[in-house]
């Protein structure tokens, strides 16, 4: 479980986040949506420690994530899984070496072991045949797939999604989005999904927090957020005229 | 200010360069992986632009030298002196500002700005180490070997250019470049190879790290790297030619 307690962040006068305040809970699929530039990567960011909040706390299973030292803050790391929005994988290494290159830092797997554990966590994203092509090679859905690969590689208690569907065809969205969530449940990890994606709200999202300017405006499920009366989350949820236009009826 | 700023975020940086790595065998893989794409990588270039150096200041030097007074030796002693003290060391570490400085400064920029550092980083992997020591070591290492390598070529290319051209002959150059040898020299030389490896390599990965943007800023961080790195090692040159020989 991640705690996340009345955080803010700014950038010189400008305020990106204001008092959020989340509860991730493990086995689920946690939700952090909201418009472009809303403050949703920012909290991500924060939240994993690449951005350092000005208040509040961030409580991975009540460890305090905010006043750990830099080696315990590694420490946590170790436990984390990231998915970043262009996959972020690294471009000299096959795709096999970029799921490979966490065990070798910080396991004593042997190289037969590791290739064996690379190879299950390819299969698990349904990546076979592609272990010696390079990131550049392959597409933006395999690029995802392998960064979730990656990812889990070294069995994660926490995973974080930045717009895991940017850039992607609607069904390899949620080829994506199911693995997110399979992968959540099998492994009772801590989940969260920064994505501004209907689509993935309505198919993965156990629990949502909208952000509207840098503050969480609202706070629910999948099904709720459909019914909600909140204006700032109508009116992101039915932006569509088609969708206005299904609302009414 | 801002000069301040930057000094402080490099001095920062290069503190955090010197932690202790995760895991050695990777690091010293990586060691060798830079030696071969930073040292072996740029041994044409400097092998090419050395000769033809020595052999430019060896004509040169025979053409000023009109007086009868001056032995045709002293083309030889010109040469060899010019290769060790000044050209190898630093013409080639500023050529190599450029090969080396953009290379690096891009490969780090680019994968800054497509997120890789902020992946090592969230695996819980000191990027700076993981990325800039094996090159600032390797730099280190390899640098005063291709230095040797230069000076080498750059007085045999005079040799033979001089030979060619009928400027001097074998004998006197030969003579020449073993007339009142300093050893210490060549100590002067490999001391400043190794600081300007340390400037090329920092300097270049710094402004790589420190990348924000897309490909425009990445291109704008290696002109930046070049730039830069150049001018800490004219004036590091300066100090250093102070320091070490008056």
């Amino acid at each position: 479980m991640i705690e996340v307690k009345n955080i803010s962040k700014s950038f010189g006068d400008r305020t990106v986040i204001k008092d959020f305040s989340f509860v991730a809970e493990a086995g689920k699929t946690n939700l952090i949506i909201g418009e472009s530039g809303s403050g949703k990567s920012v909290t991500i960011k924060c939240i994993v420690g690449l951005l350092e909040v000005d208040r509040g706390q961030i409580l991975y299973d009540n460890r305090d994530f905010t006043h750990m030292s830099l080696k315990e803050k590694k420490n946590i790391r170790k436990e984390i899984g990231m998915l970043f929005q262009g996959g972020a994988l690294f471009d000299s290494m096959t795709v096999e070496q970029n799921v490979v290159f966490p065990l070798s830092m910080f396991t004593d797997m042997s190289e037969s072991e590791k290739r064996d554990r690379a190879n299950f966590c390819l299969s698990r994203v349904n990546l076979n045949n592609a272990n010696k092509l390079f990131p550049a090679e392959i597409s933006g859905g395999m690029k995802k797939r392998v960064a979730i690969a990656r990812a889990i590689a070294v069995n994660p208690r926490y995973l974080f999604c930045d717009e895991p569907n940017s850039g992607l065809d609607p069904k390899t969205s949620l080829v994506i989005d199911h693995l997110i969530k399979e992968i959540t449940e099998e492994y009772q990890i801590t989940t969260i999904v920064i994505t501004h994606d209907m689509n993935s709200v309505m198919e993965i999202g156990d629990k949502i927090a909208f952000i509207y300017n840098g503050e969480k405006a609202w706070e629910g499920t999948n099904r709720e957020i459909l019914d909600t009366d909140n204006q700032a989350v109508v009116d992101f949820v039915y932006a569509a005229k088609f969708m206005k236009e299904l609302r009414k009826k | 200010m801002n000069i301040l700023f930057e000094f402080g975020r490099y001095y920062k940086l290069m503190a955090r360069m010197m932690s202790r790595p995760e895991k050695w065998p990777i690091y010293r893989k990586r060691i060798f992986e830079e030696i071969e794409n930073l040292g072996l990588g740029s041994l044409g270039i400097v092998a090419i632009i050395s000769v033809f150096m020595g052999a430019v200041v060896t004509i040169q030097s025979a053409s000023n030298f009109e007086s009868p007074l001056i032995p045709f030796y002293a083309i030889g002693v010109a040469a060899r002196d010019s290769m060790i003290l000044e050209f190898s060391p630093t013409v080639v570490s500023l050529i190599l500002a450029g090969k080396v400085g953009s290379n690096i400064a891009s490969e780090i920029g680019t994968m800054r700005v497509s997120e890789q550092i902020d992946a090592l980083d969230i695996m819980g992997i000191n990027s700076a180490t993981y990325l800039i020591l094996p090159k600032v070591l390797a730099a280190v290492f390899i640098f005063p070997f291709l230095i040797a390598i230069s000076m080498f070529l750059g007085i045999f290319g005079g040799y033979i250019f001089g030979m060619l051209t009928g400027e001097v002959t074998s004998h006197q150059y030969i003579f020449g470049i073993q007339y009142d040898f300093r050893p210490y020299y060549v100590t002067y030389a490999f001391v400043k190879t190794v600081f300007f490896a340390f400037i090329i390599t920092s300097v270049s990965a710094y402004h790589g790290y420190y990348t924000k943007g897309g490909a425009l800023e990445v291109g704008q961080s290696s002109t930046r790297a070049v730039v830069y790195s150049s001018i800490v090692i004219l004036a590091f040159n300066f100090v250093l030619t102070q320091l070490l020989l008056v």
